[in-house]
């Protein structure tokens, strides 16, 4: 069974205008009476309570049909209703627990959603982004089809994202690849191979953690030379991208070299035993920042390596998340596509359960949260258009939702707690900003942009 | 006997193809017969009515057709009825004298309909309706009537008369309790019902019984139990169902008036399972957790199936039966009535009738027990979840009463949503 699209109702930004309802009922009804709505939203006390199809899998309503009314639609998952097969006797709205098909006494039948065929008018006039169209299931339904050109079993621990992260890339990325995987998880799980045998299915090295973006600099540049179109990606981590391979990193980026530079973040060297690296954030137990009688984790902030790669001024720069996985593709597609024109650097939150100190289930839920609470902020850059936020930063859940989770963080005071929430705060409004443009980087950049076309030509 | 099949689902319609679909979501590929006493594509009794009328078109009423039956590597068998079980070796008898073996054996042969004893109805020509071939002979046959007679005012004879009388036939109800769908709604919804009923011409004589059937002609002719006679051109005996069992004599399978299962379906025999209208499971109301009864309605042969579907695949996400609660919806005449639960396990907190509405809560303390309701708004599948996860409305109470719907939908998104 493929994965389907979805309507998602986020409660907390529904302000009750009702838009949604009358708008339906107007599609569906030529009235706009909402109560002939296929989607109602009613208060109870503080809760808005969400009426509509879910759309199951396993549909009760179906199992309860004796007439052969309603069918699972295999192509799109809607549940589907016949009227010439439907007999009136309701039992449908007995299997269903979520009031998603109820008796309309104006249409004299049963009625429910079926997401107006993949475009929901509901959803098109939500002014707050409480409904959304969730169109993630297509990424999964077309990546299912491509090959995984990591080799199966790698030694990753338990629930590790780094592993999601390598295995989605390469596989969107595809076989035309050179792959340089410095020092860190990546190889550590086994991507470079043991025993003589790589542990990826395109050509892939393991430079020093130093110059892996020299290395791959001519790797990308022979091949041009013979006249071949090969993706030239790096899968890096924090410490080889932020501390010591930044120089090659600066000066590839600065170069416009044709890579995608792909920085797996997980804010630690990870693989050798969780040490703090600069992209480690404040307050953060790490084993060098240890908590004890004295120590009380890091004692500085993260270094913000995106906002830094901007700067360059290079091709395609952007943030990402393993929990918005349709933000993630759409980024790596354009971040691909930029590095035949230059230099792109994809940087990728990615929790890690061993040295973050967390449930190993959690992972996706906790790379959510970090960017649900704006610790982290997705966004995108490109020299035409500058910064751009890619989700939205004013509803953000509280910060100490997402620390409480973290074992790191565990032992924070409240003062700490309060100087997390202040940076973020600070990040929040800088890239704020930028994105509207009025931070004086984003006009030095624009003149800089400027400055080289009119070099060139 | 040929190699035994792994899983035989006796019985097609709501609790086999239930289990059927639990079985597959657990075990793909072992091998899986079912066997029909129907000619007929797998269809549900609660259709039957609908063909009787005229919306239901016999061919299409089919629940799950032939090419998903053979995408999920089912081999039906129709028009076999099952005669012997032997629970020694592991194989059925068939009545083309066959014998077929199993691994796990599921038994949902459903009900048949009661005939009662009464004098002279061996000798008449009647109608009953559980099968596809009585529904489309009762269809036929409304044709040529003046005049019909329906025995039983429980669902079956309440839909069919309506049937009746929308085709201009002229129909007498007899029913021997004091009232229409007594085993479904409280007296005072019934009272409401049977104001429908009358208004559209249907004559009712509720408290009777037939003490006796005659052929008069052409006609039929009942003798009631206060000597009143009834002539008409057809008969219908709907005076309810009982389950198939006859085929279990001998079996060891233990039985009462269905056969007796565990909260996984299981029967005593290792190996056997059973579930829906055969069935006789754990009643969710009941304080002693061995009592056992028989809920004849479709949701629950649905829930039933599941269960015992993932039991026989050994499916480790098995959450056992939590019992049966009566759910019961009733479109009559353009209205439509519901009942979820029972009506006699709590005290009335509201209760109103009038206008062609009605609503009636029952509460144990501050927990839902039942709500019935004739054109009343109310999600009967959320009412449902509440009853069986036994909620705590007691933050929420004067909301709920106020109104259910809303205040349920409530519950519903603090809870499952």
């Amino acid at each position: 069974m493929p994965a389907y699209n979805t309507i998602a109702f986020r409660p907390e930004l529904c302000n009750g205008c009702g838009d949604c309802m009358r708008t339906c009922a107007e599609v569906k009804t030529g009235s706009a009476d909402s109560a002939n709505a296929r989607i109602q939203i009613s208060a109870d006390g503080d809760t808005l309570a969400l009426a509509l199809c879910r759309q199951c899998g396993d549909p009760k309503c179906v199992a309860n049909c004796p007439a052969a009314a309603l069918d699972k639609r295999l192509a799109d998952g809607v549940i589907a209703w016949d009227g010439s097969k439907c007999v009136n006797c309701l039992l449908c709205t007995v299997g269903c627990a979520y009031g998603g098909i109820v008796y309309n006494a104006a249409a004299q039948h049963v009625v429910k959603c079926d997401t107006c065929a993949g475009d929901p008018a509901c959803v098109r006039v939500c002014s707050t982004g409480a409904l959304r169209y969730l169109t993630t299931a297509r990424i999964y339904n077309e990546v299912g089809d491509l090959e995984d050109l990591f080799a199966p079993g790698l030694s990753g621990c338990q629930g590790c994202n780094t592993e999601l992260v390598m295995r989605h890339a390469l596989r969107r990325i595809g076989p035309d690849t050179v792959l340089a995987t410095p020092p860190g998880c990546i190889p550590g799980m086994g991507s470079v191979g043991y025993n003589g045998q790589t542990g990826t299915k395109v050509p892939v090295f393991h430079p020093l953690l130093t110059n892996t973006a020299s290395m791959l600099t001519g790797i990308r540049r022979q091949y041009r030379r013979l006249g071949r179109k090969v993706h030239a990606v790096a899968l890096a981590g924090d410490g080889g991208a932020a501390d010591v391979g930044f120089q090659s990193l600066s000066g590839a980026a600065e170069r416009g070299e044709e890579i995608l530079f792909i920085c797996v973040d997980n804010e630690g060297y990870m693989n050798t035993g969780m040490q703090r690296s600069s992209c480690t954030p404040f307050g953060a137990w790490t084993s060098t920042t240890p908590v004890g009688e004295r120590g009380r984790g890091k004692t500085q902030h993260a270094k913000n390596l995106p906002v830094i790669m901007m700067m360059h001024n290079c091709e395609y720069v952007a943030t990402a998340s393993t929990g918005f996985m349709e933000d993630l593709y759409a980024k790596l597609d354009r971040a691909l596509a930029a590095s035949e024109r230059g230099f792109a650097y994809l940087h990728i939150y990615s929790p890690c359960t061993t040295g973050w100190r967390f449930p190993s289930q959690d992972n996706i839920e906790v790379a959510r949260k970090a960017v649900e609470s704006d610790f982290v902020l997705l966004w995108e850059f490109t020299p035409a258009a500058g910064l751009q936020l890619t989700r939205d930063v004013s509803h953000p859940v509280s910060i100490s939702e997402y620390l409480r989770v973290l074992g790191k963080f565990r032992h924070l005071d409240d003062a700490e707690v309060h100087e997390i929430e202040a940076a973020v705060e600070r990040n929040r409004q800088f890239i704020t900003g930028l994105a509207q443009g009025q931070h004086p980087a984003m006009a030095r950049l624009a003149a800089d942009r400027a400055d080289d076309t009119g070099a060139r030509s | 006997m040929a190699q035994p099949v792994r899983y035989l689902l006796v019985g097609a319609s709501h609790a086999a193809l239930s289990a059927l679909q639990a079985i597959r979501m657990h075990d793909p590929d072992g091998s899986l017969t079912m066997i029909t006493r129907d000619d007929a594509l797998p269809y549900s009794p609660t259709v039957l009515p609908y063909v009787v009328s005229g919306r239901s078109q016999p061919a299409r009423v089919a629940l799950k057709d032939e090419s998903w039956l053979a995408s999920q590597r089912v081999e039906l068998r129709r028009g076999r009825t099952v005669t012997a079980v032997d629970t020694t070796d592991c194989s059925v008898r068939l009545d083309d004298g066959s014998v077929l073996g199993w691994e796990k054996l599921l038994l949902a042969t459903g009900a048949d309909p009661i005939v009662p004893q009464v004098p002279g109805l061996a000798g008449v020509k009647f109608h009953v309706l559980r099968r596809l071939t009585d529904a489309v002979a009762l269809r036929d046959a409304v044709a040529g009537t003046r005049e019909a007679i329906v025995l039983g005012a429980g669902l079956i004879g309440m839909h069919a008369a309506e049937n009746l009388v929308k085709a201009g036939v002229g129909v007498t109800i007899v029913e021997m309790q004091p009232r229409v769908l007594a085993g479904y709604f409280d007296a005072e919804a019934s009272a409401l019902i049977e104001t429908t009923f009358t208004d559209a011409g249907v004559c009712l004589r509720l408290g009777r019984r037939a003490a006796a059937v005659a052929a008069a002609g052409e006609r039929i002719q009942v003798r009631l139990d206060d000597d009143s006679e009834l002539v008409a051109d057809l008969l219908l005996v709907a005076t309810g169902v009982t389950p198939v069992l006859d085929y279990l004599a001998g079996s060891g399978i233990a039985t009462d008036r269905g056969v007796l299962v565990d909260d996984c379906m299981r029967t005593s025999a290792a190996g056997v399972w059973a579930a829906g209208d055969v069935a006789q499971a754990r009643d969710f109301y009941a304080a002693d957790p061995g009592a056992r009864i028989i809920n004849g309605i479709l949701p629950d042969a649905v829930e039933q199936g599941r269960v015992a579907g993932q039991s026989m695949a050994g499916d480790p996400g098995l959450r056992p039966y939590e019992g049966g609660v009566p759910l019961n919806t009733y479109t009559y005449f353009d209205q439509q009535a519901v009942s979820v639960g029972r009506q006699d396990c709590g005290a009335t907190v509201r209760s109103e009738a009038g206008a062609g509405r009605y609503l009636r809560i029952v509460m144990d303390a501050d927990r839902l027990t039942g709500i019935f309701g004739i054109n009343s708004p109310f999600d009967p599948g959320v009412m449902w979840e509440i009853i069986q996860r036994r909620i705590d409305l007691g933050p929420v109470r004067a909301a709920f009463l106020a109104d259910p719907q809303r205040a349920a939908r409530g519950v519903m998104s603090r809870t499952w949503r």
